[in-house]
C-alpha cells in the first residue's frame, strides 16, 4: 500500500511538471496583463521543435534550445498582436493554438514522413533520469529510504527545474524591481506609464519569459516524458495550466499546489485504468480525467471564493487619460 | 533652504511655454499657447471642461507631444517625449484620476519607477528614510505600509503628491485636485500647497472652480476653447471677471428663483435600506418626503449612498427593507415595483451617469430620446416603430431645449456633454412626471449649458413637480435646493433649509463631523 502511494506520488511529480512550467509561464504573462490562452499552442510548438531538433542533432539540449526559440517566437507574435497592435488577447491566443496544431503535423509529415510523428528518440536525444547521491544505498532504509530513492531521486533535470522555478518565480515577482513593475503593469498600466516606465517593454519581457517557460514545458513532453513528438501531444495541458493559474489566484505557491492536485488526479486516473472497485465496478478513465476540470469549476464557483485576477488583464493599454 | 534656492535661481520662470499647439484629428485641443509660470509661485489654470487644460498639462508631463511649440524649464529648452523626461526635468503631476496601483502599499506605489536597484530591498530602506523626511518637511503624514486601495481619497492624493516629491519634483502640476474631496480635505490640500510653495516648489493648479483659484493662487491664466485668453494676477481679479473670461459672456452664478409654492406630499419613503451583493449596507434607514413644487437636494461626497438612493427610489435596484408610498401604492421589499412600473406611475429619472445609464451612446439622438418610453403607442405602429413620429418629436424637443447641433440623426456619443444631458433631461421631463429624480445634472457640462439646465429645473419646480436633486457640487445644491439633506455612509446625517445652508455647515456634515452646537467634532 505504502509503495503504491509512493508510486502514485512519483507519477504525480512527472505529470505535474509540464503543468507547473506552463502555469508559471502564464503567471508571468497574465500578471503583466496579457491573457494567454496560447499556452497550449506554445507548449505543443516547443514539443515539436524539441523532438525534431533532438532527432536531427541527437542532443536533448539542442532540442530544448529549439523548443525555447519556437515558443518565444510565438510569444512574440502574441505580444506583437496584443501589445503593439492592441488586439484581442483571446483571438490571438486561439489563432496561435490552431496554427500550431496544424503546422506541427504538416511539418512533421514533410520532414520525417512518419505520419506526423518525429523519429523515436533514444540516448542523448532524451533527458534521462538523474539518480541523486546515495539513492541506491539508501533504498533499503524503511520509509525515508523509499521516499528518497523513489520519490525524490530518479527524475530528469526538467522536473527539478520546474520545482526550482516556483521559489524563483516568487522571488522575481515579489522581491525584484522587475516584479514590482510586472505586477503594477497588470493592475494599472497608466500608473506605470506616468511613473516613466514603458508599459510595452515590461509586457514584452513578460511574454518572452512566458515563451521560455512554455518551451521548457514542451521539451519536457517530447524529449523527457515521452521519446518523440506525437500529434496533439499537449492534449489540453495548456488549458489545464490556465485553470491551475486561476485556481491558484495568480500566486506562485498556490499555483504549484493546484498543479500538483491536477497532476495527482491524473496519476490516479492512470493507476485506476482497468481497476475494478468493489461494489462500483470499473470506473471509466474519462470520469477521472475530467475531475480536474470539474474541480476547478466547483471550487471557483463556490468554495474558494472569487478569483480576482490582475485588474487590467486583457485590456489593451491605450495612452489616454482615463 | 528656500532662500538659497531662490538666490541660486537666475531664471525667473520655472516653466515657459512658447506657441504650443496640439491637434487630435479634427479637434484643435491647444492652439498657440504661451504661458510663463514664475518660479516658486502657485499658478492657476482655469477653464471650462474641454477648454484644453488637461491636454496642455499632459504635454508638459510628456504624455502627449505637442505638434508645434517649445517648452522651457528653468530657462532651458527641453524636449519632453515621455513622462520619464518630465520627471528628470523635475516636473511631477497629480492626475485627476489617480495613477496608483490599488493593490500595492503606499511604499510600493511611491518607489514604482524609482526603485533604486534591481532588488527591491536595496531601495526600500532608503526610501523609508527619505519619505519620513518629506512627510515632516511638507506635513504629509501617511502610513507607508497601508494598502492604497483601503485609503480614503484625500490620503490617496497625498500619496500622489509624495510620489512626485520623492522623484525630486520642483514643479508640481495638480489636475482638478479637489473634484473628489470634501471641503475640509480640500482646505487641507491647499495648506499643503502653501507649504510646498514655502519650500520653493512651483505649483500649477488646474481647475474649473473659481473659488479655489481665488483662494490659493498667485497668478491665474484662463483657457477657452483651446486658447489661452488671459493672464491675471489673482489679487487684481475677481470671480466675475474670471467667469466671464472662461465663458466669454456674462454669466450669473446665482439661480433666480422665487419662494417655493409647496404643495402636498407626493412621495414618502420610510426607512429605506439597501444591502448590496457583498453584504454591505449601502443605504441605512433613509426616510424622506418629496412635496410638489419643491426641490430637495442631496449633498454628500460621492459614494456615500446617493447613487443607491436614486436606484432604489427609481426601482432599478430592489430595496432590502423599508417602504415607499407613491401614487397611491405602497412599495416594499416584498411588493416591489420595477423601473418600468415606476415610470408608469409618473416618476422620471435622470441618472447620474448619462453614458452608462442615461444613453446608448451608439444610438442616434432620436432613438436615445425615447429610451424607457419606447413602448408608448405614439412611437409604435402595429409592427414596426413609427420612425416619422419619433423624428418629428425629437426635432421639436431639440428646438425647445436648444440642443446643438439639432440633428436627430447624429449619434449621441458625438454631442457634447451638455447637449447629451439636455437630450436626457428633455426625454424625462417631457413625459410630464409628478416626481423627477435627477442625479449630477451638470457633471461634465460647460457653464453656458449649466445655466440653461438649472433654469429648466427651477421651471419644473414652479410647475408643481417634486424634484429630488443629487449632486456632488455643493454650489449647485445650494443654488437650487429648497431643502438640503446630507448623506454620509449610507445614512442621512443632517437636514437644513436651502436658505440657511452654508458651505461650512454642509461640509462638516458631509464629513460627518457636525454636532448640534455648530462646532466641528
Amino acid at each position: 500500500m505504502f509503495e503504491t502511494i509512493i508510486l502514485i506520488l512519483d507519477a504525480t511529480l512527472r505529470v505535474s511538471t509540464p503543468l507547473i512550467l506552463a502555469a508559471l509561464a502564464g503567471l508571468f504573462s497574465e500578471r503583466s496583463g496579457i491573457v494567454d490562452i496560447g499556452l497550449e499552442g506554445k507548449m505543443l510548438a516547443g514539443a515539436f521543435a524539441a523532438a525534431a531538433a533532438a532527432a536531427v542533432f541527437g542532443s536533448a539540449w539542442i532540442g530544448l534550445m529549439f523548443a525555447i526559440l519556437a515558443s518565444v517566437a510565438l510569444a512574440l507574435v502574441h505580444g506583437f498582436a496584443c501589445i503593439t497592435h492592441r488586439g484581442d488577447h483571446i483571438v490571438s491566443g486561439v489563432a496561435i493554438n490552431t496554427i500550431v496544431a496544424g503546422l506541427t503535423v504538416t511539418l512533421g509529415l514533410d520532414w520525417f514522413d512518419l505520419g506526423g510523428q518525429t523519429p523515436a528518440l533514444s540516448g542523448d536525444g532524451r533527458f534521462t533520469s538523474i539518480t541523486l547521491p546515495f539513492a541506491d544505498a539508501l533504498a533499503d532504509v524503511p520509509v525515508m529510504g523509499l521516499i528518497y530513492s523513489e520519490l525524490i531521486s530518479g527524475h530528469n533535470i526538467l522536473v527539478y527545474l520546474a520545482f526550482a522555478f516556483v521559489p524563483a518565480t516568487y522571488w522575481v515577482v515579489y522581491k525584484t524591481r522587475f516584479g514590482l513593475r510586472l505586477r503594477a503593469v497588470g493592475e494599472n498600466p497608466h500608473a506605470v506609464d506616468t511613473a516613466g516606465i514603458s508599459v510595452a517593454f515590461v509586457r514584452y519581457r513578460a511574454v518572452i519569459i512566458c515563451g521560455i517557460l512554455c518551451g521548457l514545458a514542451g521539451a519536457y513532453l517530447s524529449t523527457a516524458h515521452n521519446a518523440g513528438f506525437l500529434k496533439d501531444m499537449s492534449a489540453g495541458k495548456g488549458y489545464m495550466a490556465l485553470a491551475a493559474l486561476i485556481f491558484g489566484k495568480w500566486r506562485p505557491v498556490p499555483v504549484l499546489l493546484a498543479c500538483l492536485l491536477f497532476g495527482f488526479l491524473d496519476a490516479v486516473a492512470v493507476r485506476m485504468q482497468g481497476v475494478a472497485l468493489p461494489g462500483i465496478g470499473e470506473i471509466p478513465v474519462q470520469a477521472i480525467e475530467v475531475l480536474p476540470y470539474v474541480l476547478t469549476v466547483l471550487l471557483l464557483a463556490g468554495f474558494i471564493g472569487k478569483a480576482v485576477g490582475p485588474k487590467a488583464i486583457g485590456k489593451p493599454y491605450v495612452k489616454e487619460r482615463a | 533652504m528656500s532662500d538659497e534656492h531662490m538666490s541660486n535661481d537666475t531664471h525667473a520662470y520655472a516653466i515657459e511655454l512658447k506657441g504650443i499647439s496640439k491637434r487630435f484629428g479634427s479637434v484643435q485641443a491647444n492652439k498657440d499657447i504661451n504661458l510663463q509660470v514664475p518660479a516658486g509661485t502657485v499658478h492657476g489654470i482655469i477653464g471650462e471642461n474641454g477648454a484644453g487644460k488637461s491636454t496642455l498639462m499632459s504635454i508638459i508631463y510628456g504624455f502627449y507631444e505637442a505638434d508645434t511649440g517649445s517648452i522651457e524649464v528653468d530657462g532651458q529648452s527641453l524636449t519632453i517625449r515621455n513622462s520619464q523626461d518630465a520627471i528628470r526635468a523635475g516636473i511631477g503631476m497629480v492626475h485627476q484620476h489617480f495613477m496608483l496601483v490599488d493593490t500595492f502599499t503606499v511604499l510600493e506605489n511611491i518607489i514604482l519607477g524609482a526603485e533604486g536597484g534591481a532588488l527591491l530591498k536595496d531601495g526600500v530602506a532608503g526610501a523609508r528614510k527619505e519619505l519620513k523626511r518629506l512627510e515632516q518637511e511638507f506635513n504629509l503624514e501617511v502610513d507607508v505600509d497601508a494598502v492604497v486601495g483601503d485609503l480614503p481619497v484625500g490620503l490617496q492624493q497625498r500619496v500622489e503628491i509624495l510620489k512626485a516629491l520623492y522623484r525630486g519634483a520642483r514643479i508640481l502640476i495638480l489636475d482638478e485636485p479637489t473634484g473628489v474631496l470634501t471641503p475640509q480635505e480640500a482646505d487641507h490640500l491647499f495648506r499643503i500647497l502653501h507649504a510646498l510653495k514655502e519650500q520653493g516648489v512651483t505649483v500649477m493648479l488646474i481647475t474649473h472652480k473659481l473659488r479655489e483659484i481665488l483662494a490659493s493662487t498667485d497668478n491665474v491664466s484662463v483657457m477657452r476653447q483651446g486658447q489661452m485668453v488671459a493672464h491675471r494676477v489673482t489679487k487684481e481679479t475677481s470671480k466675475e471677471e474670471l467667469a466671464e473670461l472662461m465663458v466669454g459672456k456674462k454669466v450669473r452664478l446665482k439661480v433666480d428663483k422665487d419662494v417655493p409654492k409647496i404643495g402636498e406630499t407626493v412621495l414618502k419613503a420610510s426607512d429605506l435600506t439597501f444591502v448590496d451583493g457583498q453584504g454591505v449596507e449601502r443605504l441605512k434607514r433613509v426616510s424622506l418626503e418629496l412635496r410638489a413644487g419643491e426641490i430637495v437636494g442631496i449633498a454628500g461626497v460621492s459614494g456615500n449612498g446617493q447613487s443607491e438612493l436614486l436606484n432604489v427610489l427609481s426601482g432599478i435596484t430592489p430595496m432590502s427593507a423599508g417602504e415607499i408610498q407613491f401614487a397611491g401604492r405602497t412599495i416594499t421589499a416584498s411588493a416591489p415595483c420595477n423601473a418600468a412600473q415606476m415610470r408608469e406611475l409618473k416618476m422620471a429619472h435622470v441618472p447620474e451617469d448619462r453614458h452608462k445609464m442615461g444613453l446608448v451612446t451608439g444610438f442616434e439622438a432620436y432613438e436615445a430620446a425615447i429610451l424607457g418610453y419606447h413602448d408608448r403607442p405614439d412611437y409604435n405602429g402595429s409592427i414596426l416603430m413609427n420612425r416619422k413620429a419619433m423624428l418629428a418629436e425629437c426635432e421639436e424637443r431639440m428646438a425647445a431645449w436648444d440642443v446643438r447641433p439639432p440633428n436627430p440623426h447624429l449619434k449621441t456619443a458625438n454631442f457634447s456633454g451638455g447637449n447629451q444631458q439636455k437630450i436626457v433631461i428633455a426625454r424625462e421631463v417631457e413625459q410630464n412626471p409628478d416626481v423627477l429624480l435627477i442625479g449630477q445634472p451638470t457633471r461634465g457640462v460647460d457653464i453656458g449649458a449649466i445655466e440653461n439646465i438649472h433654469e429648466q429645473i427651477v421651471k419644473l419646480r414652479d410647475a408643481g413637480k417634486a424634484i429630488l436633486l443629487v449632486s456632488v457640487e455643493l454650489d449647485e445644491i445650494m443654488a437650487l435646493s429648497d431643502r438640503i439633506m446630507v448623506m454620509f455612509d449610507g445614512a442621512v446625517v443632517g437636514e437644513v433649509s436651502g436658505a440657511e445652508a452654508n458651505e461650512q455647515t454642509l461640509g462638516l456634515m458631509m464629513a460627518n463631523a457636525w454636532n448640534e452646537e455648530g462646532a466641528a467634532v
